[in-house]
């Protein structure tokens, strides 16, 4: 059968199943409808909840302002799907196409999307993790049992890992009124995500709003009392901190244990894919079939070299699931690639932080408006004499040009005239990310060399 | 573009849910402006929002989706399931 009439007869009749029921999923099931797609779809998800969204769990729920359970996502349309939720997938038969379930269930399918994201690194010493009062963050079940807590107004937060997350939850807590500590292994908060230039930043922001911010240092135990409570925290100077609640920001890792001998290049940093979002095998040869987006996926980016990124970001998540979805149901020539440049945003301290393109690249960094000094800036990243990042705070507006910089690979530093270019910002410095082989809170975006097959634990960015 | 909402048919009307892509909202709080009881700006220029908006704020989001400039919100849609179809 010629290619596009086999597509013809799939969309018509063909069956998708879809592995984990979030925003990467939900987005592709609409997308496969929009495009035409009649045949059956199934929606398999772990959580037993409808899809939802997740970062407002840090931030309005945190707050007090939203409930963890009304973060539901709105449907963009109808989906005519059959919903197994409350049930993981447990194994991928690539062979016999067949997705086997935690009930004992077996799924066949076509074609395959796998969504299944990532969920929060818990804290190391698993009794300790144990204890009443130690929390991570990734579910809205996390997020209301951790609201519900900070309701019941704790003594003092402890926040491990100043990550975006960490920090969020730290700002969350002190808009509560609540005294917090946050613990960081690095030299300052983001320092992973956007360098030392401007962790140095987060770090006076978190300070400004009377966070006892202690960096270069790392919890080394957490203690109970007799009723299993957590009491105490032991930090590596040897100081100890009494505690009844600590939150554990130490970034997240890949859904793929499921995948585990299924033949798929899936490691514990997610699943490698082509451009055009479609798994590669463990051979490094890339499957017809399958195919991953979200926090699960690992692709290259033409744009960055060809590295291979993995990218925690929502707006990766809903434009990875549509070109997926497109090229399930596409032929040939009508596929498309993943070109998306990777922007991210957070809310902390009252700042509007927004980063674009792939700031742990950058070897140099220059103010290009506003100043460090007054939390209202923009900063361009360099690699190899192009713009290869930006970051602002509390200048949103500026994002979209700095991305149209980076796609047309700009000169570095850039050449335009700031347009409220202070001294401080005429000279480019160095971006100052700490060595990427020893990960702090985890950045969100993780350069992870170039071969698809490649499974190493090793965090092995490829520099020049 | 202005998405229609869920919630038309035979007055089973439920709230709406929404959902802003925050990479591409620029903090211009035109929404914040026509429907202040879900959309408020945090600080200078951080959105924060209701993802779930009563039957009586209906009208006020629909303005705002409509009037946003940069068309960053989303709704249900018109024909979306209120949840989904089949029971666990
Ligand atoms: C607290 C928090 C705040 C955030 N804030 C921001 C932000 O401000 N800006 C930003 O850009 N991004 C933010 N993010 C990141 C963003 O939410 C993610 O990038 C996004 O959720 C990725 O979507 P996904 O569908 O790929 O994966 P996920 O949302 O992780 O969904 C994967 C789903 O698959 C399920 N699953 C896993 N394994 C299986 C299995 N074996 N079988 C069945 N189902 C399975 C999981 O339970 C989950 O429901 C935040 C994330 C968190 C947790
Ligand atoms: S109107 Fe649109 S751009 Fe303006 S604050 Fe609201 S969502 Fe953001």
């Amino acid at each position: 059968m010629p290619a596009d009439t086999a597509a013809r007869e799939f969309r018509r009749q063909g069956r998708v199943v879809v592995v984990g029921a979030s925003l990467a999923g939900l987005r592709a099931a609409e997308t496969l409808r929009e495009e035409g797609f009649t045949g059956s779809l199934t929606m398999i998800g772990d959580e037993p909840h409808d899809p939802y969204d997740r970062p407002p769990l840090s931030k309005q729920v945190l707050l007090g302002r939203t409930a963890a359970d009304d973060t539901e996502l709105p449907r963009r349309r109808r989906l005519d799907a059959r919903w197994r939720l409350g049930v993981a997938a447990t194994g991928l038969d690539l062979a016999d196409r067949r997705v086997r379930l935690a009930d004992g269930e077996e799924v066949e399918f076509d074609r395959l999307l796998i969504a299944t994201g990532a969920r929060a690194r818990p804290w190391f010493r698993e009794s300790e993790a144990a204890l009443d009062g130690v929390f991570v963050l990734r579910t809205a079940d996390d997020a209301s049992r951790l609201d519900r807590k900070l309701a019941a107004g704790p003594r003092r937060v402890l926040v491990v890992g100043a990550g975006f997350t960490g920090s969020e939850i730290a700002s969350a807590c002190r808009e509560r009124g609540l005294e917090v500590t946050v613990a960081e292994r690095g030299p300052a908060p983001l320092v992973g995500a956007l360098g030392g230039v401007v962790g140095a930043v987060a770090a006076r922001l978190q300070r400004e709003h009377g966070v006892d911010l202690r960096c270069g240092i790392t919890v080394t135990s957490l203690e109970g009392d007799m009723a299993g409570r957590l009491r105490r925290a032991h930090l590596s100077d040897g100081t100890a901190l009494d505690v009844d609640v600590a939150v554990i920001g130490l970034g997240a890792m890949r859904n793929t244990k499921w995948l585990a001998g299924s033949g798929l290049a899936a490691g514990p940093r997610g699943i490698a894919c082509d451009a055009g979002c479609r798994a590669f095998d463990v051979h490094g040869i890339v499957t017809d079939d399958v195919f991953v987006a979200g926090d699960v996926a690992r692709s290259p980016h033409p744009l960055f070299g060809y590295q291979f990124l993995s990218l925690e970001h929502w707006g990766n998540a809903v434009a990875q699931a549509e070109v997926a979805a497109h090229n399930m149901i596409s032929s040939g020539l009508e596929r498309r690639p993943h070109l998306w440049v990777p922007a991210f945003w957070s809310a902390q301290f009252g700042v509007n932080i927004k980063s674009v393109g792939v700031p742990p690249m950058g070897e140099e960094i220059v103010v290009t408006q506003g100043a460090l000094g007054e939390n209202r800036f923009v900063a361009a990243y360099g690699y190899q004499g192009r713009v290869i990042a930006a970051v602002a705070f509390d200048q949103a507006r500026w994002i979209d040009f700095y991305r149209r910089l980076i796609e047309s690979a700009a000169p570095f530093p850039p050449v335009f005239a700031g347009v409220d270019r202070r001294p401080e910002g005429a000279r480019p410095v160095p971006a100052d990310f700490p060595d990427p082989s020893l990960p702090t809170h985890g950045p969100t975006v993780t350069l992870s060399g170039y071969s698809p097959s490649e499974r190493r634990l090793q965090f092995t960015p490829a520099r020049a | 573009m202005a998405v229609p909402v869920a919630g038309d048919v035979e007055g089973t009307r439920v709230p709406v849910r929404l959902v802003v892509d925050l990479n591409r909202c620029e903090g211009y709080a035109q929404c914040a402006f026509l429907a202040p009881d879900v959309f408020t700006m945090h600080g200078e220029e951080a959105l924060m929002y209701s993802p779930r908006a009563g039957q009586a704020q209906r009208e006020q989001v629909i303005r705002a989706v409509a009037a946003c400039p940069v068309q960053a919100i989303t709704v249900d849609g018109a024909d979306a399931e209120e949840t989904r179809t089949d029971a666990r």
